[in-house]
């Protein structure tokens, strides 16, 4: 499979070796040829998945227009447990949108050389990420249409407001983040793209190039600006994924009620997050033939980051379960009584070893710690997050709280329909980006080369 | 009672003057009390300020009980608290356990889930009050304890505290109401609830046709509206024009008991006790206080033990009733057979 451009291929081989100016320019532009590629051929896979992508989409917008009709009766969703599917993906799609940023900002930060090739799509998922994750409150409400009193009578003491705040926060920082060091990738598509062939493409790209012609007031400009955005968007980033986890840290329910929940969710959403990225890594890299960029390296390197994620969020997962698991108050033992033998065992077993040993153990082996491997944790990693959002949200509303029978709660072909829906627009909206913006920051790129640092 | 049910308690208003119809013009509390306490053998005194059943509909059941009141001594407690009556009541309900075995003796489903079904149109399958067996372990042949649950209408509500929007308030009376106009159905409240009392309209609620044509009532939660939350109010309704929340009215054995905090009485309709003294006299406790919430609702200890007890173990709430599908279905009230569409908005 690695059809790579030979020149590139080379390249990345030679990039700690020094190299004559000639190569060097040589070299840049087979670079910049492998990365506008994607931006100027459309093959017929792509338009193939692209449609299915939609009608997967499509069908889930027409399950929620079903919801709309009948009301959330047609949901799995019952009173004692209020919520189900909706939030536990909402929590999912906040948790993978950390990575973009984290890979990005604090990467960015500390000046490590290697992160260039991934920072942009990791940028793409935060934003499709965000997206489909601020849809999933609004399809769980039972009343979409007064949607506007959160903000006509919005009070701050209530943690949703809090998450309205900081996700918009977020979706607006990390757009102004994908954009700032996309400007000069725009203005260079401006300038390659053939303005015959793609006409509203390249007036799109000088528009958004913003007049872009890399005189040095303007690198400069543009440096600072990537200085301020990234130091304030890891703030942003910890804030929303806090506040996320006291919508259930807020509440008196078993499970919930703990101090923990703010940076075990920062943590989990790393952990989902750099998974995430090594998994869109592969398939982008696969799909845009981008293996002379994108190297074995960047999946070592960023495995590393996912491996030391992980164990910090075994860590935290032992603190929670233990410190309830030793003191046993009521409520507490159903909870975990139903996680670790009862009804929810199954799901939380899966997560405990599928979800979160087997991939440590996958990431930690030198065997298993190739490109292969890192795919194949980074996979399980996002599957065992997703059942483990799940495990957080319902086991811990099905715990009677008053002497009443266990609930019990199994989703609808509409919730299914629109969490699907979520995935495919997800799929959709990163292969749009990629097919419209450069994938990998040449700028960058080219001023690493030239550095011919790590 | 002045004021419409919307202005009086548009969030944040102040509130407006006691219900002073009741206790109008120089007619002191004490002399007021007496006149009705000697006059009339159907009126139920409610408590001193609280009001009077008088000839309501609503004092079902209670005929028979009127005349026994003795309990006018419990007000001595409480003298030269004539002039509070302008200020505002902080509604508390006491339930004796000792006398709820949740109606199994009767042969009959929790009155007081029943009336609360009937007096308010709880929307099918919703138990606003809610009779439970508790999980304490009882010897072979004993019959379980039972626990009737309504809205414990906590001061520090996890509810009111979560809302986003305000829909869900404490009056200044210490109910908690929900304003289902404004409730967008995001359900945070019923997670934060530590009592499950809350529940959600998935669908649209199944109601009277009569009732879905009503104006909406936030005291009453009238009509019910899909996609928000309800649960039990405590029947300000009620409470503000003399009488006693169904429960208590309607409760067989008298073991509901309403009063104010502020003026220190309760009432089950039948007797009239010092609130604080008998709180306290007989051990009450509230549910779960240890969480901070707390509550309203206070239980005197018990175990169904003033009650003879001869047969039944189990509750039988699968015959409690929601008869408004039946109802709308013989379409006699001339609504028509069609259900009302919901509205927007």
């Amino acid at each position: 499979m690695d059809r790579a451009v030979p020149v590139g291929l080379a390249g990345a081989r030679a990039l700690d070796r020094a190299e004559s100016p000639e190569a060097l320019a040589a070299r840049r532009q087979a670079m910049e040829d492998a990365v506008l590629a994607p931006l100027q051929k459309t093959g017929i896979r792509y338009r193939l998945l692209m449609g299915s992508f939609l009608l997967v989409f499509a069908w889930g917008m027409f399950a929620w227009s079903v919801q709309i009709r009948r009301g959330l009766a047609v949901t799995g969703m019952s009173t004692p447990i209020p919520w189900g599917f909706y939030i536990t993906n909402f929590v999912f799609w906040i948790g993978v949108s950390h990575a973009g940023t984290f890979i990005s900002a604090v990467l960015r930060v500390t000046n490590v050389g290697w992160r260039t090739p991934v920072v942009r799509m990791a940028e793409f998922m935060t934003i499709a990420a965000l997206l489909m994750g601020g849809l999933m409150p609004l399809v769980d409400l039972g009343r979409p249409d007064r949607i506007l009193n959160l903000v006509l009578y919005g009070r701050f003491q209530s943690a949703i407001v809090w998450d309205l705040l900081a996700v918009t926060t977020y979706l607006t920082g990390s757009l102004i983040y994908l954009y700032l060091p996309l400007i000069p990738d725009l203005a260079l598509a401006r300038d390659r793209l053939d303005g015959g062939r793609f006409p509203w493409r390249v007036r799109l790209y000088r528009v958004l190039a913003v007049g872009w012609h890399g005189n040095p007031e303007q690198w400069r400009r543009l440096s600072r600006g990537i200085r301020i955005m990234c130091v304030l968007i890891i703030g942003v980033m910890v804030s929303v994924h806090t506040v996320v986890s006291w919508i259930f840290g807020m509440t008196l329910r078993p499970g919930w009620h703990s101090t923990i929940f703010g940076p075990y969710f920062v943590i989990g959403a790393i952990w989902s997050g750099i998974a995430a990225v090594l998994t869109g890594m592969a398939v982008f890299r696969r799909a845009f033939r981008l293996q002379s960029v994108i190297t074995r390296r960047h999946f070592e390197k960023l495995s590393r980051l996912l491996l030391v994620a992980g164990l910090i969020y075994a860590y935290l997962t032992l603190n929670e379960y233990l410190t309830i698991a030793y003191k046993l108050e009521g409520k507490d033992l159903s909870l975990l009584t139903a996680l670790f033998t009862g009804q929810y065992a199954p799901l939380f077993w899966i997560y405990g070893i599928a979800g979160m040993l087997v991939p440590l153990v996958m990431l930690a082996l030198p065997w298993t710690r190739n490109i292969p491997g890192i795919v194949t944790a980074s996979i399980l990693v996002n599957v065992g997050m997703w059942i483990k959002r799940f495990v957080i949200t319902v086991p811990s509303l099905a715990v009677p709280q008053i002497p009443t029978e266990w609930a019990s709660y199994s989703p609808t072909w509409v919730e299914v329909s629109i969490v699907a829906a979520t995935f495919a627009g997800f799929a959709f909206l990163v292969g749009l980006m990629a097919k419209t913006v450069p994938l990998v920051p040449m700028w960058e790129l080219s001023d690493e080369m030239e550095a011919g640092n790590e | 009672m002045t004021g419409g049910p919307t202005d009086r308690y548009d969030h944040g208003a102040p509130p407006e003057g006691e219900p002073e119809g009741l206790l109008d013009g120089d007619l002191t509390r004490r002399a007021f009390l007496r006149r009705i306490v000697g006059g009339t053998t159907t009126a139920v005194l409610t408590g001193a300020g609280i009001g009077v059943l008088g000839g309501s509909a609503l004092a079902n059941g209670d005929e028979d009980h009127g005349s026994e009141m003795d309990h006018e001594g419990g007000m001595e407690g409480s003298p030269g608290t004539g002039a509070s009556s302008t200020r505002p009541r902080r509604w508390a309900m006491v339930i004796d356990l000792r006398k709820c075995d949740g109606c199994v003796e009767l042969d009959a489903p929790p009155q007081c889930t029943q009336a609360c079904n009937w007096a308010r149109f709880v929307p099918e399958g919703q138990q606003w009050m809610q009779v439970v067996q508790t999980d304490d372990e009882q010897p072979e042949g004993e019959p379980p304890h039972t626990m009737p649950m309504p809205c414990f209408q906590c001061e520090n509500a996890p509810c009111a505290n979560v809302c986003p929007v305000g829909a869900t308030f404490h009056t200044v009376e210490g109910t908690v109401l929900i304003d289902q106009e404004r409730c967008i159905g995001c359900r945070l409240c019923m997670a934060a609830c530590p009592y499950d009392r809350r529940f959600f309209n998935w669908g649209d609620p199944e109601q009277p046709d009569w009732i879905k044509d009503q104006p909406y009532d936030v005291r009453t939660q009238i009509p019910a509206k899909r996609g928000t939350v309800m649960k039990c109010d405590f029947c300000v309704d009620r409470l503000e024009a003399g009488g006693l929340p169904s429960c208590a009215a309607t409760c067989p054995r008298g073991a509901i008991y309403m009063g104010d905090l502020e003026e220190d009485i309760a009432t089950n309709g039948s007797e009239v006790v010092k609130l604080s003294l008998f709180l306290h006299q007989n051990g009450a406790f509230r549910y779960q206080e240890e969480l901070g919430t707390r509550p309203r609702v206070w239980y005197l200890p018990g175990r169904g033990e003033l009650v003879p007890r001869t047969h039944h173990d189990e509750l039988l709430t699968d015959r409690l009733e929601w008869p408004w599908r039946e109802w709308n279905g013989h379409g006699a009230m001339g609504a028509g057979a069609e259900p009302v569409p919901e509205q927007g908005g």
